[in-house]
């Protein structure tokens, strides 16, 4: 069916009738184009929503002490929950199957000054496993480690803005003593992070030596831990479950108090967003297809057009012996070959626009819009089917055409 | 080689139906040239496209070469159009966008021929019909005549058993019409079978034989004296 012969026949046709080819070919052309933009723009979208929660990892609980809102084994409501360090050690114990890493996090804000400069910044006061919890990426030094724990070193490591803001451009704060809320604290690293400016402008200490400056306490503002990938989605939500019940019980809130303690689990967070983004992506889909269908419509129409031009030749090929198949065939693959050649085409352009926007558009929550191999060849799958539906309705009708009817001279 | 026997075709139109062959007999030898005349509506014409599976006919045989053509589908009708007939029309038909050379050649694909063969066959009769210095011109580019001269050697390049032509010289003035006829007497003494649908007198006397339809039925089947056409050219 695709012999050379037939090649030739449809170059020739084409070549010799460039407009007609150039009508049918730029509406496909176009609603490819649009197609690609506008799912490159659905993926910039779904980009941007990865981009705001995958900074921080997404197999973690958040656990914030409440107040309660129900009396309970004789303790009145309204009594302040506050987290101690052996909620720490008993949270490893209990549910050393599911956890992967545990820290806590002290979090306040505080002046911090350097050689007349100053500022005020938060300050973290978390374990060792928080750099994974934020993915925070060393620059250079390290992070806190056990050791510093243990010793409730004052060492502390500060954000890349920190270093900018207090040092300024081209000098480096390791090993350079910053006064934080009255004392001196050695700066052991510098971290940067994907979360954006504010997130640059922490500042991480051991836990252990915030609670020695605050009068040697072992109270906990907040817990961070993290749950195993292998346990999965499911498992999550019975650690969630789980790991209430058992801090309800240990702090004495009702079991069914919903302000005494609060879990955020990100994984529930990041799926309802993910959700929201492929349901965008969906819409997107739909328009983007519609604006297919509309393109294939339009080639359609030129197909029988086309075809009533041509009424006369087909007749005359007819009667020298060409056969229905053979004309649906030649119908078909000059459909086929113009949907495919202007598709691509469209897609080229489209791919083209979607790195020329690149993330210029990033205050609309477009991040890198662009689209991805499958999509492509999905694209030329359905470029090849949506070429032969068009064709083919005009080609059925092309080799019905009797030839005395196509020959009778008008 | 052609053999009719009380072939009947009529035409429904709407409610009516319209009787146009009413039991046509009539046969044609190899190397005979006919001309078949009738004022219009005499079903010269419908006669013609049967004889040329380009229609079907109602009750009858009509056998071509030993080939009863009866209830062909349209695949086996183009195969043997393709095959056993060349056609000639009042205008031509040629396709515009394909010069004289690619027109001549087009029932040569349809036989699956190759291209180079193509080519070759196809510039071999353009030259029997005085046009290879044409051969790469477009018909746009060429007079009524040529056109219809290239028409003449497409119906002759797939090399058919008979060649039909369909008021061959109804487009032209009376000069260009003996040089086509000259030609067409050319090709019959070399042995092709040609029926002719004419109603111009001195075009049928250039025949051999001249059958006479009229409202559907033959009413004269003469032979005549030919008239040789290269005598006015």
């Amino acid at each position: 069916m695709f012999s050379r012969d037939r090649w030739q026949e449809i170059f020739d046709t084409i070549r010799k009738n460039k407009l007609r080819t150039f009508l049918s070919g730029f509406t496909v052309a176009l609603g490819i184009l649009i197609f690609t933009v506008l799912f490159g723009m659905g993926n910039g979208l779904k980009n941007s929503f990865n981009e705001f929660f995958m900074d921080d990892a997404t197999n973690t609980l958040s656990l914030f002490p409440g107040t309660t809102s129900k009396p309970y084994r004789g303790f009145k409501s309204g009594r302040r929950i506050q987290f101690k360090n052996d909620d720490l050690t008993d949270i490893k114990r209990e549910f050393a199957f599911y956890l992967d890493y545990i820290t806590p996090r002290i979090t306040r804000s505080a002046t911090v000054k350097y050689h007349g400069e100053s500022n005020d910044y938060t300050t973290r006061a978390v374990g060792p496993a928080h750099q994974f919890a934020e993915k925070t990426i060393i620059m250079k030094g390290r992070y806190i480690n056990e050791n510093d724990i243990d010793n409730k070193a004052k060492n502390v490591v500060i954000g890349r803005l920190v270093e900018l803001d207090l040092f300024g451009k081209g000098s480096s704060a390791l090993g350079k003593y910053i006064d934080i809320g009255g004392s001196a604290f050695r700066v052991i690293g510098v971290f940067q992070d994907d979360g954006g400016d504010n997130e640059e402008r922490y500042i991480y200490m051991p836990y252990t030596t915030r609670q020695l400056i605050e009068k040697n306490t072992d109270n906990i503002d907040q817990i961070i831990l993290a749950y195993r990938l292998a346990v999965g989605y499911a498992g999550a939500m019975k650690l969630d479950q789980e790991l209430t019940k058992f801090l309800k019980d240990k702090h004495d809130i009702a079991p069914d108090d919903q302000n005494g303690l609060f879990v955020r689990n990100m994984a529930e967070i990041v799926k309802q967003n993910m959700g929201f983004a492929n349901i965008i992506q969906i819409v997107v889909l739909f328009v983007g297809i519609g604006t297919l269908i509309a393109g294939i419509i339009g080639i359609s129409n030129i197909m029988v057009f086309v075809v009533k031009e041509r009424t006369k030749e087909l007749g005359i090929r007819k009667a020298l012996g060409a056969t229905p198949k053979a004309v649906i065939g030649l119908v078909l693959h000059e459909s086929i070959f113009i949907t495919m050649v202007a598709g691509y085409i469209g897609l080229i352009l489209g791919i083209v626009a979607l790195n020329l926007i690149g993330n210029n558009l990033k205050d609309y929550f477009i991040s890198n819009p662009s689209v991805g191999f499958g999509t492509m060849l999905g694209a030329t799958g359905i470029l090849i089917l949506f070429g032969a539906v068009a064709g083919y309705i005009p080609a059925r009708r092309a080799a019905m055409i009797k030839p005395i009817i196509a020959l009778r001279d008008e | 080689m052609i053999e009719i026997k009380n072939l009947h075709k009529s035409y429904r139109m709407g409610s009516n139906s319209l009787h146009v062959l009413k039991g046509i007999n009539f046969s044609v030898k190899e190397g005979e040239l006919v001309a078949i005349m009738g004022s219009s509506g005499s079903g010269k014409s419908t006669l013609l496209n049967i004889l040329g599976m380009l229609d079907g006919y109602d009750s009858g045989e009509y056998t071509l070469d030993g080939v009863l053509i009866k209830n062909l589908n349209e695949t086996k009708a183009a195969n043997y159009r393709n095959k056993f007939l060349g056609f000639i029309f009042q205008s031509f038909n040629l396709i515009n966008y394909k010069s004289a050379w690619e027109n001549v050649a087009l029932p040569l694909y349809y036989q699956k021929v190759n291209r180079k063969d193509r080519r070759q066959k196809a510039i071999k009769y353009l030259e029997v019909v005085g046009l290879k210095p044409w051969a790469d011109h477009l018909p746009s580019e060429l007079s009524g005549g040529q056109k219809q001269r290239v028409a003449i050697a497409r119906a002759m390049a797939a090399e058919p058993k008979v060649l039909l032509a369909d008021e061959p010289t109804g487009a032209l003035d009376s000069k260009t019409s003996y040089e086509v006829m000259d030609l067409i007497q050319q090709i019959n003494d070399e042995g092709k079978t040609i029926l002719v649908v004419t109603h111009e007198e001195d075009i049928a006397e250039m025949c051999k034989r001249v059958v006479h339809l009229k409202d559907g039925v033959i009413v004269e089947d003469r032979v005549v004296n030919q008239v040789r056409a290269s005598q006015y050219v």
